[in-house]
């Protein structure tokens, strides 16, 4: 419809350019900060602190990246940035993979077995849904002390793998499953094993590529709990040394090195929704049957 | 290929029982279609046979062996069902193939079945494909082949047809009796469609409301109905009854006809069972019924009339040949062939 006559169409054609107008808006006091965090970390700490801002990229992008993978910043918390991102990647990846395999688990017998407590079970994973970690943080935090889990991977990964959203996705894309099709694996001698690896598996990965993709972004994005339970740095995620790196004074502060952990830390997440994008947009819209 | 033996089955669903003490014995080689109409218990029935519903009492057997208790993959059964099932994620030779990988066949053998199968159905172009890029006809003779690659003791099919244009469903009927003669296996035949249960079967279970009303060949269905039910079910236009009175040997019919009918009753009520193309036109005359045409239906060979009987308001249907020049107003003398009639009780609906 990309006539240009008058009447209805061309109010269309207008109405449609105001759309526009108003997304472009949108898209840019989203992208903005963002923007300005990847042009200031192209610029010395000085020209950042001295206003106004520059809204080109500076001429420092070199060092200020250079500096920040050879040592800038194992300088101030004592890790290199090498190792940040790893073990931001290893949490991300951790809870991610944890959350599928466990919901996964859990809304395969809530879907397909019949035992007893079978509502129950399922209720109480659905309650557990309006309960944010911060509700549960203090008893979770005695059971990992008690694990002696204080400053481990398991310790960062392991309570925030229950997912009640995950298993409620699954749930209902499960639901959807015809129940012929189970059947007719169980006449062909599938037992529950291979029905699952088989066929429901096959069939859910567009719905695992989404959940991937959600998790991924929630594990990346951990703050209060990575706070919490780790005291060394060794095993800082970037998002926490990147708060320690900023001062209460502002000329204290490397922020030409923050912006560079800033970019670097957003980075991974954006990528992973990239590459991903196809199959995330895929399994939140249409079901593959 | 099996011979399978049903013994009082029942079944329940939270103490509704749906299916009410089914016996048969099917023997090998033997094709069974349960007919009836929809909500009788035949999908349940079959479904027992297959292990896919649970038996709340008789007994299953399949080639000798009590099965009540084993999964479906241990009784060596192969099922069709009426929306096909296929996997959606695989190709039609890896859906054929799914159920013999899971047995552990070895590969060769796996191949030359499906081929064989393939063959067979016509599905060697269609191999590669996945289900989805199939038409509704192909996907029917993909589960058709998922089923027959396994050699099963028994082949169960749950309305397997009736997803299918009519033409279509009067191809695949004719391949699938096709099939069965060369392959001669047991078969258990679902269908609400009385064309397919009388053309495919070598025996009928004609179910209504879980009880099993008749069970013989569909000459036999047709010919000596064994119930009311059956009698109004099988046959098509459906046979005209209604309830006469007897009195002293003779009926009397609706607007106070009399009829000399063999084997009638001294006396009460009893409902009289003519089939369409049982009843002849004949000249007036004490031993017919006389009847008002509504209407006449020209079919090319035959004509059906549709009339009332005089001094009634029951609808009788009869078949008139091709060239019958009757119309609407006419009013014909009816009489039916001896030995054709067909007399059901009113309290228990049995043939008497
Ligand atoms: N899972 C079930 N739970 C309760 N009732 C059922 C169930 N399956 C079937 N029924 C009942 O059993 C009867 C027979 O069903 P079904 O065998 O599917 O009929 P048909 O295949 O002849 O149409 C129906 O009255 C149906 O409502
Ligand atoms: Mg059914």
């Amino acid at each position: 419809m990309a006539e240009t006559s008058d009447g209805p169409l061309a109010a269309r054609a207008s109405s449609k350019a105001l759309a526009h107008l108003w997304m472009i808006l949108g898209v840019i006091v989203v992208a903005f900060p963002i923007y300005y965090v990847v042009i200031a970390s192209t610029h010395s700490t000085q020209t950042i602190l001295r206003p106004p801002l520059p809204l080109l990229p500076g001429a420092e992008a070199y060092s200020n990246y250079k500096n920040a993978f050879s040592g800038g910043i194992s300088k101030m918390g004592g890790v290199s940035l090498w190792r940040l991102l790893g073990n931001t990647t290893l949490i991300a990846l951790g809870i991610a993979i944890g959350k599928i395999a466990i919901s996964m688990a859990s809304a395969y017998a809530i879907v397909f077995f019949r035992f007893p407590l079978r509502m129950v079970c399922f209720w109480v994973i659905f309650i557990t849904l309006m309960l944010p970690i911060e509700v549960r943080i203090q008893p979770t935090y005695k059971v990992m002390v008690d694990l002696g889990l204080i400053d481990t991977y398991p310790g960062l990964i392991l309570p925030l793998i229950a997912s009640a959203t995950a298993t409620l996705l699954f749930r209902q894309f499960f639901m959807t499953i015809p129940h012929e099709l189970l059947e007719a694996a169980r006449v062909d001698g599938a037992g529950p094993w291979r029905f699952f690896k088989d066929i429901l598996w096959p069939l859910s990965l567009t719905n695992v590529a989404a959940i991937f993709v959600i998790q991924f972004i929630y594990g990346w994005t951990q703050y209060l709990w990575p706070l919490l339970v780790t005291n060394s740095n060794e095993m800082n995620t970037i998002v926490i040394a990147l708060k320690k790196m900023i001062s209460f004074a502002d000329a204290d502060t490397p922020w030409s090195l923050v912006m560079v952990t800033s970019v670097l830390a957003i980075l991974p997440p954006i990528l992973v929704v990239v590459f991903m994008q196809r199959w995330f947009v895929k399994g939140l819209v249409e079901t593959e049957k | 290929m099996a011979h399978i033996l049903l013994k009082e089955l029942r079944k329940s669903y939270a103490g509704q029982e749906v299916i009410h003490g089914v016996s048969m014995d099917i023997a090998d080689g033997e094709f069974v279609v349960i007919v009836g109409p929809s909500g009788c218990g035949k999908s349940t029935l079959l479904r027992m046979v297959a292990g896919l519903e649970g038996i709340t009492a008789g007994t299953i057997e399949i080639g000798g062996r009590v099965v009540n208790d084993l999964e479906p993959r241990d009784r060596d059964i192969a099922m069709v069902f009426q929306n096909y099932a296929l996997y959606p994620h695989m190709s039609v030779r890896e859906n054929m193939a799914y159920g013999l990988k899971i047995s552990k066949m070895p590969k060769p053998e796996i191949e030359q079945r499906v081929a064989r199968a393939a063959t067979m159905l016509e599905l060697e172009p269609y191999l590669d494909r996945k289900p989805r890029a199939l038409s509704g006809g192909q996907r029917q003779r993909v589960a058709m082949g998922r089923a027959l690659v396994r050699e099963p003791s028994a082949l169960l099919l749950d309305e397997p047809l009736s997803n299918l244009d009519a033409k279509l469903r009067v191809q695949m009927r004719l391949q699938i009796k096709d099939m069965h003669l060369r392959t001669g296996q047991t078969t258990l035949y679902v269908t609400h469609d009385q064309v397919e249960a009388m053309t495919l079967a070598d025996r009928l279970i004609v179910m209504n409301k879980g009880i099993a009303e008749q069970i013989a060949t569909p000459s036999e269905v047709y010919r000596t109905p064994a119930s009311e039910f059956v009698a109004g079910f099988i046959g098509s236009p459906a046979m005209n009854i209604f309830t006469i009175r007897a009195e002293a040997g003779t009926a009397i019919l609706p607007g106070g006809h009399r009829l000399a009918i063999a084997g009638i009753p001294a006396s009460g009520e009893v409902r009289l069972g003519l089939r369409p193309e049982d009843l002849e036109v004949t000249d007036a005359d004490t031993a017919s019924i006389p009847i008002d045409l509504r209407s006449v239906e020209h079919l090319g060979a035959d004509a059906f009339g549709y009339g009332v009987i005089v001094g009634s308001d029951i609808l009788l249907t009869l078949r008139l040949p091709g060239t019958s020049t009757a119309q609407r107003g006419d009013r014909l003398n009816v009489a039916p062939f001896p030995g054709r009639l067909h007399l059901f009780s009113i309290e228990t609906g049995k043939r008497i």
